[in-house]
């Protein structure tokens, strides 16, 4: 009952002010968890909202988005016979982790497909927009499509993952007034109409980042992948103050005016991660209100973790399928489409916190954008904890200018060598030699960007681009220019001193360290992620 | 034995009789009475057919044994005879209360599959249309259909209300109904032409209908056969269906039909070109060619799941 009234009236996030009678707090550590007590007084906790309502009848909301757009014709006016029709949409790196099936995505273009059926378009193609990730494997399409697209589209080759390194399937649009390069997939640039099929999982996603990114190539990505872009974007999570959505907006700007027509189709999803009952349940709730029930789970998952063997803890958090549930669907014209959407993720995701803190610390999960089925290597620790879990802010960062992150994540010296290779040489001879973006960026960014055999393995394999891991070093480049320390609680201690960060075997150890450079008894903020959250700092 | 039948008023009857001729000279009331010849006869009671009471059928204990069978020795004899590719299911999503499935029918196999193939909110509280007259001939078929299918009796061969209101009273109490609304298994694979009871029942209790597409039942066991063959079959089950406003009985059954020709079409090529098909009105139709029945039997193997037409080289000369 209580779990109903709670599904139907989610309370929103809050901070908690620490105190002695606070319990310890939950931290995720990779594939396994953490508990930590803080010190009471000087120690808060920012909590995520519950997860919102989904919509009753997400079929009925997705066609009546169709049919009533946003600034734009209804989808069934734009579809005529003889058409060219490209479906583009978001690849494997969102949601986190995937969703139980059906996917939003399945449920989208079925939909769309069945205008185009009904208008009588024969020439259709739907592509992974993913930019310069790894390819999505057959059964990763059929996870977020469905059987029935993926038998209606693969076998014609149809159906088909974005190839940014393809030279005959690239083509240049223009250049913005900044100079930044425009580059688009031919098909795509080439379609009397483009469907962009959306999931925006936070508020980075979504918008003109859709096209302009997932459907570009390096040429055109660099422009906006890069140090410089990323040390101005505070944050990226913050469309409106991000020069990274800037540079993608202008980009935008000269794929309307020299590109394809574009429908977008924008969804947001709400919190519920790990459900609301089942194992995980408890994942999703606060300490203070874990019953005996859920205690007993929480004590019988982290032994049977901590015994098990680091393969068989990360294929059961990979079989993992989230709850979630659709929140809202938009569709239309994409300036207006996405502050819609905008809205509808922040009311989701945002906290109200005041004043920044002297210590942030947070527990890192054991997948990221760039990890789906495969391993959390060092490099993406970084970017998951400097990159996304810094950057989820509006207003200013929760640490302040110089202050001490501390993270907790085994950080294992391991990498998944068909999805990473160019991060193993990335790690293991790069960042031996320095850590600072800027020259890293200046001296091998393009070295490793035209390797050939990188770019082999990205276009004929499963691997990341060759040039990937410098972009994840980039985005925690403006935390790494912000923050005074940074401490990995509990991770392997040699990719931690690589990674040019400091190790601590507990959380005590690390305050400790953290004294050193923030001073005695400083403040201490927790950011209790996932499920998401922003904090909206004043 | 003489003295208990003169207390009981029994008759004396001579000495020396056979068993059998002493039975047969019992008098009522240990015979059934004779009807005065200026009276009419009371008709007598029908309990076969489609007046046989499923009630009992429904109960809790039969239910349990029902489901017992259907999830342990029917899914089993499914999976080993039928090896079901299931498609679709989650078109199912987000429904909640009773629905009337409706199949196209090819052999006996079709509500095996179907029971053990009907996602669980449904699958255990289900009844299925079946025809009165062959699986309720007899008061033990019909005992038997009861408890291990959960059929009801449903007229097949003339306009019955009584089938239809038993349906709809079910349907009405939360029980889905499977429904075959051909009325019968198909004589020579291909499809017969729908009936109305699906679209009316429907339309009386607001029920969404679910199309279904079974393939594959005819080639194990189909009409004529007794022992059956393994194969694999399909089951792919479609959006739910409701009558429009504008949409009567008819129209609407003619609409479930066109549903389950666009799924067979979904099943032997790919949704998408289905689709195209079904806006444009070309599926194929479920009930073959009007032709004659050598070219119908020809036609059927263009049907099968990627079944090519064969393209025979002749050699030059």
């Amino acid at each position: 009952m209580a779990s109903d009234s709670r599904r139907k009236a989610p309370r929103p996030g809050f901070v908690l002010d620490v105190d002695r009678s606070t319990p310890p707090i939950l931290f995720h550590h990779g594939d396994n968890f953490r508990l930590e007590k803080l010190p009471a007084d000087r120690s808060r906790v920012i909590y995520p909202a519950e997860p919102l309502p989904g919509l009753p009848d997400p079929e009925e909301s997705i066609y009546q988005a169709l049919l009533n757009p946003l600034d734009d014709d209804p989808l069934p006016s734009l579809m005529k016979p003889g058409m060219k029709l490209t479906i583009a949409f978001d690849d494997l790196s969102l949601p986190l982790p995937k969703m139980r099936q059906p996917d939003i995505r399945q449920r989208i273009i079925e939909q769309v497909l069945d205008i185009a059926a009904a208008a009588g378009v024969d020439d259709v193609h739907l592509i992974a927009a993913l930019a310069l990730h790894r390819r999505m494997t057959e059964a990763e399409l059929r996870h977020c499509l469905g059987d029935r697209i993926y038998d209606a589209f693969a076998p014609q080759n149809a159906l088909y993952n974005h190839d940014a390194e393809d030279p005959d399937g690239i083509v240049e649009l223009g250049t913005t007034g900044h100079d930044e390069l425009v580059t688009m997939n031919k098909r795509a640039a080439e379609s009397d109409l483009l469907v962009y099929v959306n999931l925006n999982i936070v508020s980075m996603d979504g918008g003109w980042k859709s096209t302009a990114t997932g459907l570009s190539s390096y040429a055109g990505i660099k422009h906006h992948h890069n140090v410089a872009t990323m040390r101005e974007s505070k944050s990226f999570m913050d469309r409106h103050s991000s020069e990274l959505h800037h540079s993608n907006w202008r980009q935008g700007e000269v794929i309307k005016n020299h590109g394809p027509r574009v429908f977008q189709i924008e969804t947001t999803i709400n919190n519920n991660t790990f459900g609301y009952d089942g194992p995980l349940a408890v994942l999703q709730k606060r300490e203070w209100e874990w019953t005996a029930r859920d205690r007993a789970t929480f004590m019988g998952m982290k032994k049977g973790l901590d015994l098990m063997p680091t393969g068989a803890r990360r294929k059961i958090f990979n079989n993992w399928e989230a709850p979630y549930e659709l929140t809202s669907v938009q569709a239309g014209n994409v300036d207006s489409v996405h502050e819609v959407t905008l809205e509808n993720c922040f009311k989701q995701h945002l906290v109200p916190v005041e004043g920044q803190t002297d210590v942030l610390t947070f527990g890192l999960p054991y997948i990221c954008p760039y990890n789906v089925n495969s391993v959390m290597n060092p490099v993406l620790v970084m970017c998951l904890g400097l990159g996304y879990f810094f950057n989820m802010y509006r207003g200013k960062p929760l640490v302040r200018e110089g202050g001490v992150l501390i993270m907790s994540h085994p950080t294992p010296w391991e990498f998944h060598p068909v999805h990473h290779p160019s991060y193993i040489d990335f790690f293991e001879q790069l960042l031996a030699e320095t850590t600072d973006p800027i020259e890293l960026e200046k001296k091998y960014e393009k070295q490793f960007a035209e390797d050939e055999w990188y770019t082999h393995l990205y276009r004929n394999s499963y691997a990341y681009h060759g040039v990937h891991p410098f972009y994840m070093w980039y985005w925690g480049a403006h935390a790494l220019q912000w923050l005074g320390r940074v401490i990995i609680v509990g991770g392997d201690q040699r990719a931690v001193r690589r990674l040019g960060f400091q190790p601590a075997s507990t959380m005590q150890d690390a305050l400790e360290m953290a004294s050193d450079v923030v001073g005695p008894r400083p403040s201490i903020t927790h950011l209790h992620n996932p499920p998401i959250l922003m904090a909206d700092v004043t | 034995m003489s003295r208990l039948a003169k207390q009981i008023g029994l008759p004396r009857l001579p000495a020396g009789l056979s068993p059998v001729r002493r039975f047969r000279a019992l008098e009522f009331p240990l015979r059934a009475p004779s009807t005065p010849r200026r009276v009419a006869p009371l008709p007598p009671e029908r309990r076969t057919g489609v007046h046989y009471d499923t009630e009992w059928a429904r109960r809790t204990p039969a239910r349990m044994v029902r489901a017992a069978i259907v999830d342990g020795p029917m899914r089993l004899a499914v999976s080993g005879l039928a090896a079901p590719d299931r498609r679709g299911e989650d078109r199912l999503l987000g429904l909640e209360g009773p629905i009337i499935f409706a199949a196209n029918h090819h052999s006996h196999l079709d509500t095996p599959l179907l029971l053990t193939s009907i996602p669980t909110p449904w699958r255990h509280k289900v009844v299925v249309a079946a025809a009165s007259d062959y699986f309720f001939g007899t008061r033990v078929t019909g005992a038997l259909s009861a408890l291990v299918i959960g059929a009801i009796p449903i007229e097949r061969t003339k306009v019955e209300r009584r089938s239809a209101n038993t349906a709809a009273e079910l349907i009405g109490d939360g029980w889905s109904l499977l429904i075959f609304p051909e009325g019968g298994r198909s004589p020579d694979g291909w499809g017969q032409p729908f009936r109305g009871g699906a679209a009316y029942l429907a339309a009386k209790t607001g029920v969404p209908v679910v199309p279904i597409h079974l393939e594959g039942t005819g080639r194990i066991l189909r009409k004529g056969r007794s022992l059956p063959r393994p194969s694999t079959t399909s089951v792919t089950f479609g959006r739910p269906l409701k009558p429009t406003d504008d949409e009567n009985a008819t129209r609407f059954g003619a609409r479930i039909e066109r549903e389950v020709a666009a799924l067979a079409d979904e099943a032997s090529s790919d949704w998408y070109r289905a689709r195209l098909r079904a806006h444009a009105g070309t599926s194929p139709g479920l009930t073959g060619p009007e032709t004659g029945r050598w070219r119908r039997a020809w036609a059927l193997g263009d049907r099968a799941r990627g079944a090519k037409r064969r393209t025979r080289s002749w050699p030059d000369i």
